[in-house]
C-alpha cells in the first residue's frame, strides 16, 4: 500500500471542508482498503470520519434516517428497518458476508466501487480507473457486466443490494456541501458511465455524505428482494430486483421495481412503473413492465443470458411480492 | 516519521501506540504484538481467517486501518479465554470436530461469538449465510456448521 497522510475529522473540523477537498474519505474502509493494497485507488491522504456523530438511526413522521456512519448490519437489524422497510432489511442481508456488514457503513455503501475484474487489475486497460486507457471489459470476459445503459467506454455495473432497495423504495441522500445540507433523490446520485466512467456519482469534491431518509412508504405488506448468483451467499449479484406493490382490490396502486447488476446505477424507470397503476396486479402485466422495463438491453458476449435472465426475475421478484410466503 | 497516535484496548488491557496509517489491525497483530492466532489468508476480506472481534462484532482485521480504531475494543482468539478455561465456542469446536488443519479455526470461532452476540438467527440458512465468511479450505463445513448451530442454541 503506498504511504499517505492521515487525519482524524472531529466535528470542528468540518466547518472548513479543506481537509475533505484535499483528501479520500475513509468510513469502515472495506472497499477503500482494498482497493489500496491493490493499487487501484491511491490517496495522499485519508480523511477519517468515523468520529463524526452521523451513527444514529432516527424515527420521525417523516420515514427513518439512517446516519451514514452506521454499520450495514446495524441497519439491517434496526427494529423499524425490519418492520417498516423489509426491503431493505433483505437486500443488506444479501450482500457481502457477517465481516463486511458489521465493518461497512451506509455512506460507504452508496460510493463503493465496481467489481469489474478489468478496473481491479492494474495491469490491464481501463476508462474508469485510468481514462482514456480502453474498456478491456466489453471485449473481454464480461459475465457480470451491465446491459443497460452502458457506453462504449464502460460497460461496469454498480455492485451494491442495498442500493438496489434505497432505489426502490425512492430514498433521499442527505449531503453535506460547503457548510449547507443538500438534499440528492437517490435516483440523481449515481450515474451512467458516458464517456466519463471514472466518474461514479454525481458529487461534488468535498461533499460528505450525512444521511439516507427513508420515505414514509416502506411497502412492508408486499416486497421482495431477489438476488440470482453464482453461489447461495457472499457473492455479488449476477441480477437482483427490488420489487414494492401496493394492490387494492387487484390493481396495483403503487409499483416499484429496481434492478441490480446490469447497470452502472440501479436500474429503475418511474414513467414506466407509472403506466401500470391502475391495471390489474397480474402475471401478464408484469411480463408486460419486465419488457418495458429492459428494452434496449444488449449483451456483450458472456453476458448475454442477463437478458432472459433478469426478466424473468422480475416477473418472480413481483409475483413473490404479490404473494407473500 | 509517518506515524499517527491511536488508543485501543487489546483483550482487556489498554493500548497506546503511534502507528504508520497504512498498518492494517492484521498486520498490527501478527506482526507488532506477536498475536498470531489471527491468520492471513487472502488479506483481501475474502477468506475470513482473519476474523477478530471489534466492540463485539466479528469484522476482517485485514481490512482495518489500526488508526481508525481509535477507542475500540479488539479480542483476538488469544483473548476469549485461557488455555485451561476454554470458551464455549471452543469446546463445542473441539467436541464437534469442527475442523482439520485448523488454520481458519480463529476466524471460525470468532465469527460463532458475534453471532451469538447479536442473536438475529432465525434459521439454518441465516446461520450458514452468517458463517459464509470463513472459508475452510479442508472444506469441514458439515462440522463447522452443526458445531455453529449448536453454539447458538446453547447460548
Amino acid at each position: 500500500m503506498k504511504p499517505f497522510q492521515y487525519t482524524r475529522l472531529s466535528t470542528e473540523d468540518l466547518s472548513s471542508g479543506t481537509t475533505l477537498r484535499d483528501s479520500t474519505i475513509l468510513a469502515g474502509g472495506t472497499n477503500l482498503v482494498d482497493l489500496m493494497k491493490y493499487g487501484v485507488e491511491e490517496p495522499d491522504s485519508l480523511a477519517d470520519i468515523g468520529k463524526l456523530p452521523y451513527t444514529q438511526i432516527e424515527e420521525s413522521d417523516k420515514g427513518l434516517l439512517l446516519g451514514a456512519l452506521v454499520t450495514n448490519a446495524d441497519t439491517a437489524y434496526h427494529a423499524a428497518v425490519k418492520s417498516t422497510y423489509p426491503v431493505l432489511n433483505k437486500a443488506i442481508l444479501a450482500a457481502a458476508s457477517s465481516q463486511l456488514r458489521n465493518r461497512a457503513t451506509n455512506g460507504g455503501n452508496l460510493l463503493q466501487r465496481t467489481r469489474c475484474y478489468y478496473f481491479y487489475d492494474t495491469t490491464m486497460p481501463c476508462n474508469k480507473r485510468e481514462p482514456g486507457t480502453g474498456c478491456a471489459a466489453i471485449k473481454g470476459f464480461n459475465r457480470i457486466h451491465a446491459i443497460l445503459g452502458t457506453s462504449a467506454s464502460c460497460i461496469a455495473t454498480h455492485p451494491s443490494d442495498m442500493c438496489v432497495a434505497l432505489a426502490a423504495l425512492e430514498a433521499k441522500v442527505l449531503v453535506l456541501r460547503k457548510g449547507e445540507t443538500i438534499v440528492i433523490p437517490f435516483d440523481q446520485l449515481h450515474r451512467l458511465p458516458g464517456d466519463q466512467p471514472e466518474k461514479d456519482h454525481n458529487l461534488e469534491p468535498g461533499d460528505l455524505i450525512t444521511h439516507i431518509q427513508l420515505p414514509a412508504e416502506g411497502f412492508s405488506e408486499h416486497f421482495e428482494y431477489l438476488k440470482i448468483r453464482d453461489r447461495e451467499s457472499y457473492a455479488f449479484a449476477l441480477v437482483s430486483v427490488a420489487a414494492c406493490l401496493k394492490v387494492s382490490e387487484g390493481k396495483i396502486a403503487d409499483i416499484r421495481v429496481a434492478l441490480g447488476g446490469v447497470a452502472h446505477k440501479p436500474w429503475k424507470l418511474k414513467e414506466v412503473e407509472k403506466d401500470f397503476f391502475g391495471k390489474e396486479a397480474s402475471t401478464e402485466n408484469f411480463q408486460s413492465l419486465a419488457e418495458q422495463l429492459i428494452q434496449g438491453a444488449q449483451g456483450f458476449g458472456t453476458n448475454d443470458f442477463k437478458i432472459s435472465l433478469v426478466k424473468g426475475a422480475i416477473v418472480r421478484a413481483l409475483n413473490n411480492a404479490l404473494n407473500p410466503s | 516519521m509517518n506515524t499517527n497516535l491511536v488508543h485501543f484496548t487489546l483483550n482487556g488491557e489498554p493500548v497506546e501506540v503511534a502507528i504508520e496509517p497504512w498498518t492494517t489491525l492484521l498486520d498490527y497483530l501478527r506482526y507488532h504484538q506477536k498475536l498470531v492466532g489471527t491468520k492471513k489468508g487472502c488479506d483481501h476480506g475474502q477468506c475470513g481467517a482473519c476474523t477478530v472481534l471489534i466492540d463485539g462484532n466479528s469484522v476482517n482485521s485485514c481490512l482495518c486501518l489500526l488508526v481508525s480504531l481509535d477507542g475500540a475494543e479488539i479480542t483476538t482468539i488469544e483473548g476469549v479465554a485461557t488455555a485451561d478455561n476454554l470458551s464455549l465456542e471452543q469446546q463445542i469446536f473441539i467436541e464437534e470436530d469442527a475442523y482439520q488443519c485448523g488454520f481458519c479455526t480463529p476466524g471460525q470461532i470468532c465469527s460463532t461469538i458475534a453471532m451469538r452476540n447479536r442473536a438475529e438467527i432465525n434459521s439454518e440458512e441465516e446461520l450458514k449465510d452468517w458463517m459464509s465468511g470463513n472459508l475452510c479450505r479442508c472444506a469441514a463445513y458439515k462440522n463447522i456448521t452443526k458445531a455453529a448451530r449448536r453454539i447458538y442454541e446453547e447460548s
